[in-house]
């Protein structure tokens, strides 16, 4: 078992290193490298976990966000043709937005941390807990939330099929592979050995 | 300041020493383990295969590194500096680090964390990061197509791994490498669950852009894919870490399907050889077929790795998950 001590160490060391990218992903000019921050965030952001003690939440953001979900927005970013003129154009006129929305923000947690009833209290000690919280998670999604999971898995389907069928779209005069066809070909369907009299061809 | 040495400091050290060690000796077996990749290539096209460095050309791996090691790396112009390279150095680290928790013996386990084999997971996913990083910030369109490629195919596959694991975490009834390799005790996963170890195998070639889907780096169509514009030390991160991810991938056969450190049979002459002879052997076994592959079969097409990937991999690998779970019901009566 680590030390306290060297847990706490890691704590602040994690938690100022995911504020510094965190800015990082909104101060960056680039854009691939404001993702490439994100990511750092969520890395992170996933060693935080693992000081609580939920192992599982970090490793499925590690897998889920970095390993697939980010992926796919470097992907995006990184094929998009970017005038960096044109990006710093627009400003001033989002500085109003962005400003009003980061005030509510801020604001809704000063409250949150303000309120009597719902103070934060410094969060209690994680019980002595020997079994792995894979299997309590387990134990609590397909007993008691097993409805709510498998409507949580209807709603993914049903979002997977609605992207494929927006995407979709049915093209003429395309020559497919079809490997079952190709393999199933035989000789006889292709080839033929005939004899060629000379200056007389086929 | 006494207690905080006792309780940081030594801890502390104790962690890095036992990471020095194993990270030792892991790239003291990477070395051989490419010399036996190249002689196996070899003796399959009838070639000697390194033979003047050192005896039987042993030390071929070590004048390579120094070679590298040596050569002045080159930085192409309009490169993004930093993350051209920062991709190698990821692309080590992770591959590097995932070993912390493989199981090389009972209780050889550098962390022998509960979700072990999620790490695992989790950090070969990431190791697509140091590829497409590579390839945007060489400025290069070979090397961004290799980026691309590799970044598609590592996606898919590392689908069907995910499900071939759920098989094997089902049979298991952990996630914990140790207690995986525990429950093989009477019988090895590979006897039960055959073709999801094919698929494994496969899938694990894809994953680690091994020859025959070592698209990504395609010399004869993009020159050396995402790595073109690397040399010297960072282009030696890269090329160790793509041999320890694979190297990785063949550990994790080992211990998901070929019981880990156990012997075939406990019986005297078997059990009388430690456990991690074992498992280096068993390793070595899957690195020797994961060579004779590279020997042997012709690189795929990108639209049929695809193909492969999502059309017939994926299918089959939620097939094996749910005769798994069935049969374990059915085995079990229903528990």
């Amino acid at each position: 078992m680590l030390a306290p001590l060297l847990t706490q160490i890691a704590f602040y060391l994690f938690s100022a290193a995911l504020l510094a990218m965190a800015s990082g992903v909104i101060l960056a000019r680039n854009p691939v490298h404001s993702v490439l921050f994100l990511i750092m965030a969520f890395f992170n952001a996933a060693c935080l976990f693992i000081l609580m003690g939920a192992e599982f939440l970090a490793m499925i953001l590690l897998i889920v966000y970095i390993g697939a979900v980010a992926v796919l927005f470097l992907f995006v970013v990184m094929m998009l043709d970017i005038d960096f003129v044109a990006l710093r154009e627009g400003f001033w006129n989002y500085l109003p937005i962005g400003l009003a929305l980061g005030v509510v923000l801020a604001s809704e947690l000063i409250l949150l941390a303000a309120l009597p009833t719902v103070a934060l209290a410094p969060a209690p000690p994680p019980p002595e807990i020997l079994q792995p919280n894979i299997e309590r998670l387990g134990e609590v999604l397909y007993t008691r939330y097993a409805h709510f999971f498998q409507m949580a898995g209807i709603i993914l389907l049903i979002a997977m099929v609605g992207a494929i069928v927006l995407t979709l779209r049915p093209r003429e005069g395309i020559r497919r592979q079809e490997a079952a066809r190709q393999v199933s070909r035989k000789r006889e369907d292709s080839v033929e050995i005939r004899k060629v009299q000379s200056g007389e061809g086929l | 300041m006494t207690a905080f040495l006792t309780e940081v400091g030594i801890p502390f050290l104790w962690i890095v020493a036992h990471g020095a060690a194993i990270l030792v000796g892991l790239l003291i077996f990477l070395a051989f383990a490419l010399y036996m990749d190249r002689k196996v290539w070899a003796a399959v096209q009838m070639r000697r295969g390194p033979n003047v460095v050192g005896p039987f050309g042993l030390l071929q791996s070590v004048a390579d590194f120094l070679k590298f090691l040596f050569k002045e790396p080159i930085i192409p112009d309009g490169a993004n500096k930093v993350v051209f390279l920062l991709a190698p150095l990821i692309t080590f680290t992770l591959s590097l680090g995932a070993w912390a928790v493989v199981p090389l013996a009972e209780g050889w386990a550098l962390a022998d964390i509960n979700l072990g084999i999620l790490y695992l997971f989790a950090l070969t996913s990431l190791g697509v990061y140091g590829i497409i990083m590579g390839g945007w910030a060489s400025n290069s369109k070979y090397a961004f197509l290799g980026a691309l490629r590799s970044a598609a195919q590592m996606v898919s596959y590392e689908v069907s791994i995910g499900f071939i694991i759920v098989c094997v975490l089902l049979a298991a009834g952990s996630l914990n490498l140790s207690a995986i390799v525990m429950a093989q005790k009477d019988m090895w996963f590979i006897f039960p669950l055959f073709p999801a170890f094919v698929l494994f195998f496969i899938s694990a070639l894809a994953e680690t852009n091994r020859p025959p889907f070592d698209l990504p780096e395609a010399e004869s169509e993009l020159v050396a894919g995402f790595m073109v514009e690397y040399s010297s030390t960072p282009y030696l991160l890269f090329m160790i870490g793509e041999l320890a991810a694979a190297i990785l991938m063949c550990a994790m056969a080992t211990t998901l399907f070929l019981g880990g450190w156990l012997p075939p049979l406990d019986i005297a002459p078997f059990n009388w050889l430690p456990g991690f002879f074992w498992f280096f052997l068993k390793t070595l076994f899957i690195f020797f077929l994961f060579a004779m592959v590279k020997a042997i079969v012709p690189r795929y097409r990108y639209d049929q790795l695809m193909r492969l990937g999502w059309k017939v991999f994926l299918p089959l690998s939620l097939l094996m998950v749910a005769l798994t779970a069935s049969a374990l019901i059915i085995l079990r009566g229903g528990a």
